[in-house]
């Protein structure tokens, strides 16, 4: 069933491939299975959470008449705690070598967090739920983009990573839609909306625990005997792994002096009316951006390598600040900037993943996916707080530019740094040949 | 067998969710075309002052509805504007609604209603609404919502307070100058919420403002675009109508497990009062005389639903139901 699976999907797209990449000489490329069906997986699971994020406030407060300040303070602890789990579960992963077990325990807790929608009422009910859903989604990621990189073709690494982001991504800008229009139709309905989440969840589980093979436990079994490994070194032992320690720099340098979004979209607002009045609208057609680009920025990584796309991708988020601060306003500029800010979502998220697998050790690889991903995750929570301060000390315009001049030191920073990583990178690759 | 296990158990959610579904649409139109469960009549206009406006929450036609009652019989047939609005405040002359424009892009404005329900004008809110008040002139109008639309993004929950000016708008009170023990602060993390305009006092206005994890009344200077703390731990101030006290909600439950007590502050001597309402009342307090305050409160028994209760200024005296079915109080005299 697979094998049939992966010929319809994988011959269809290698047709229009052939020639491209027979030049270069490369393998053709082949979706496997097992990333459409996680990419699958995510899609139905993010329309399922954020189907409830979209209307969680609009139903905490206008609904329910509670009031959610506190939701900033918890959000910001989850997303810390979030992160540490994610490099727990990621190490979990590795040492188990069942990378989807710990994926399905993921999934699984988000879903049973959704059940929890249907009877919540007060506040502390709902903060609970939307932790339990959190920590699920910190649990799942790093083992799931294991199993994608395990399941990719090295050649088309970035691709494959971009396929599932494309899907997660179709999730993302569907929930929010299929929320309001639920509400749409039924005003107050939101138990309905929490009712079409959790079936939506459940499927995602579904489809993760009945479809997709538990890849890697073949490819750990030698690594695991190899490699003793300790709890709370794994981190700190990545520093010396000469690839990885250095993207980790690099990828943490560069979180850094990324900004929130929510700044953005902020000096936007207080530009143009029509980001006002359609400001939802701005993270959907991020998301779009993000889901059109995500394959063909994936491919142009695998071709031209995917050092030069990450960076690019900052450079698409200089532009943003850059459009951002500019003296003139209006429609095209906010366009502009979101098709910008999309586009470094998709040359980074998917990418980055992919240069983190490629240069860990296959022993080792949910824990440096989930290394690289909580280095980028922290930093930009520390970004995000500092800019915060500019912003008031000097001004929205200011700051921007202050970010933007910042950004490009640490692009230029980040370009000699992975220089050598590439060289190391290259090594490790004729080291395994 | 896992194919067609997926496929059950995919067929088997949709199915459940699709019934369910249908099923609340059902139960919708039923209560949206039922009779109110409150005795109403249509209001083509505001009535004579004094009255009280707010929003009608009892089930079945009107619901979600500005409505308006005499003051002198606050039990009985409410009149219902047709205008759907989440928080309302009124004046003698003029309503202002904060309402929520569904759509699959939902968004959110402010608009001005005269005596005969015609929209006078309107602008868009950047998120839910929260508060709102008129000036006693009625030249000026504050909004507080919570800024939404975040969840794709990292940034948390916040406010955005503004007070809509003849021929213009303050801008967001976040960027007043917050003033604190005489020093400017410069914390990025602040929240303003809750305007009460002072009586007889064009450039006065009182607010919540919040930063670092402390929460302050101040004093707002529309001309000086300044903010000045003058006590600690009041949220949602209403000014009296004599000018000198002010009622608000008091947390004494911490940051995170809230419980906002009624209390009302003398500004003249700073003396703190804190009433006998024992539930958590998460509400701007609205004066209904010079001795009793007006606030809503969630129903306990049903979702969406509240009701507007009445507290004497008199620690001694206990809370009264004062309208059933009903949210967002606005006194008129």
């Amino acid at each position: 069933m697979y094998i049939s699976l992966s010929d319809r999907s994988g011959g269809k797209r290698d047709k229009s491939q052939d020639t491209g990449t027979a030049l270069l000489g490369e393998v053709p490329f082949r979706l496997s299975p097992v990333i459409l069906w996680l990419g699958i997986v995510s899609m139905v699971t993010d329309v399922s959470s954020e189907s409830v994020s979209a209307i969680l406030p609009l139903y905490v407060t206008g609904f329910l008449g509670l009031s959610t300040i506190a939701f900033g303070f918890i959000d910001g602890i989850n997303q810390g705690a979030s992160a540490i789990v994610r490099i727990a579960a990621g190490w979990a992963a590795d040492r188990t070598g069942h990378p989807k077990r710990i994926a399905l325990a993921g999934y699984g807790l988000s879903m049973l967090a959704r059940i929890g929608f249907l009877f919540a009422g007060g506040f502390w009910a709902i903060a609970a739920i939307v932790t339990g859903d959190r920590i699920g989604k910190g649990i799942r990621t790093a083992p799931r983009d294991a199993l994608i990189s395990v399941s990719a073709q090295p050649e088309h690494l970035a691709r494959s990573f971009g396929v599932h982001r494309m899907l997660d991504n179709i999730g993302a800008a569907a929930g929010p839609l299929i929320a309001f229009f639920v509400l749409l139709v039924i005003p107050n309905g939101f138990s309905t909306v929490f009712v079409v989440s959790l079936a939506f969840a459940v499927i995602g589980v579904a489809v993760l625990g009945l479809v997709v093979p538990d890849v890697q436990a073949r490819a750990l079994k030698g690594a695991q005997a190899r490699q003793e490994r300790r709890l709370f070194a794994f981190s700190w032992s990545h520093l010396r792994e000469p690839g990885l320690g250095k993207l980790l720099i690099a990828a943490g340098l560069l979180g850094l002096v990324t900004m929130g979004d929510g700044f953005i979209y902020l000096v936007l607002q207080d530009r143009d009316s029509f980001a006002v009045q359609w400001f939802p609208l701005l993270f959907v057609g991020t998301n779009v951006v993000f889901l059109a680009l995500a394959i063909p920025l994936g491919r142009l990584a695998d071709r031209v390598g995917k050092i030069p796309v990450f960076i690019g991708g900052h450079v698409a988020l200089l532009a943003t600040y850059l459009l951002a601060a500019a003296p003139f306003g209006g429609l095209w500029a906010t366009v502009g900037c979101l098709i910008l800010l999309g586009a470094f979502y998709a040359g980074t998220d998917g990418v980055l993943a992919a240069l983190a697998s490629q240069l860990t050790p296959s022993g080792k690889l949910a824990t440096g996916i989930a290394s690289a991903q909580t280095v980028v995750a922290l930093s930009r929570m520390t970004a995000s707080a500092g800019f915060g301060v500019l912003w008031y000390a000097v001004g929205a315009s200011a700051a921007m530019l202050v970010a933007a001049a910042l950004l490009a030191c640490a692009v230029i920073a980040v370009f000699f740094i992975l220089r050598g990583a590439k060289r190391a990178q290259t090594a490790d690759v004729s080291d395994g040949a | 067998m896992r194919w067609g296990a997926l496929l059950v158990v995919t067929v088997l959610v949709l199915v459940t969710a699709g019934i369910y579904a249908v099923g609340a649409y059902q139960r919708f139109e039923e209560s949206r075309t039922a009779a109110s469960s409150v005795g109403t009549s249509a209001g083509g206009q505001i009535p004579a002052a004094p009255f009280v406006l707010f929003r009608n929450t009892a089930s079945g036609q009107g619901y979600g509805n500005a409505a308006t009652v005499p003051l002198s019989d606050p039990g009985g047939t409410r009149a219902i504007s047709g205008q759907d609005c989440d928080r309302v405040y009124g004046s003698l002359d003029s309503v202002v609604c904060l309402r929520t424009n569904r759509g699959l892009v939902t968004s959110f404005e402010a608009a001005v209603f005269n005596r005969n329900w015609e929209q006078q004008r309107s602008w868009p809110l950047p998120g839910i609404p929260s508060r709102t008040r008129i000036s006693p002139d009625g030249s000026m109008i504050s909004t507080t919502v919570f800024v939404t639309g975040h969840s794709y993004a990292t940034a948390g929950f916040s406010t955005a307070t503004e007070i809509s000016v003849p021929g213009g708008t303050s801008g967001n009170l976040e960027d007043f100058a917050l003033l604190v023990n005489g020093e400017r602060l410069q914390v990025t993390d602040r929240n303003i919420w809750g305007v009460t305009f002072a009586p007889g006092q064009a450039d006065v206005f009182y607010a919540t403002a919040a930063a670092s994890g402390r929460i302050w009344l101040v004093r707002g200077s529309l001309s000086a675009r300044t903010l000045t703390a003058i006590h600690d731990n009041v949220e949602c101030p209403s000014i009296s109508p004599d000018g000198t006290r002010i009622a608000y909600k008091k947390n004494d439950g911490g940051a995170l497990a809230a419980h906002w007590n009624v209390a009302v502050l003398d500004l003249a001597t700073g003396q703190e009062t804190v009433l006998a309402e024992k539930r958590s009342v998460d509400d701007q307090v609205e004066w209904l005389d010079g001795k009793n305050l007006l606030y809503g409160l969630p129903d306990e028994t049903t979702d969406g639903d509240s009701n507007i209760w009445k507290l004497g200024t008199d620690p001694a005296e206990q809370p009264s139901m004062f309208i059933a079915h009903a949210w967002s109080p606005s006194v008129v005299h």
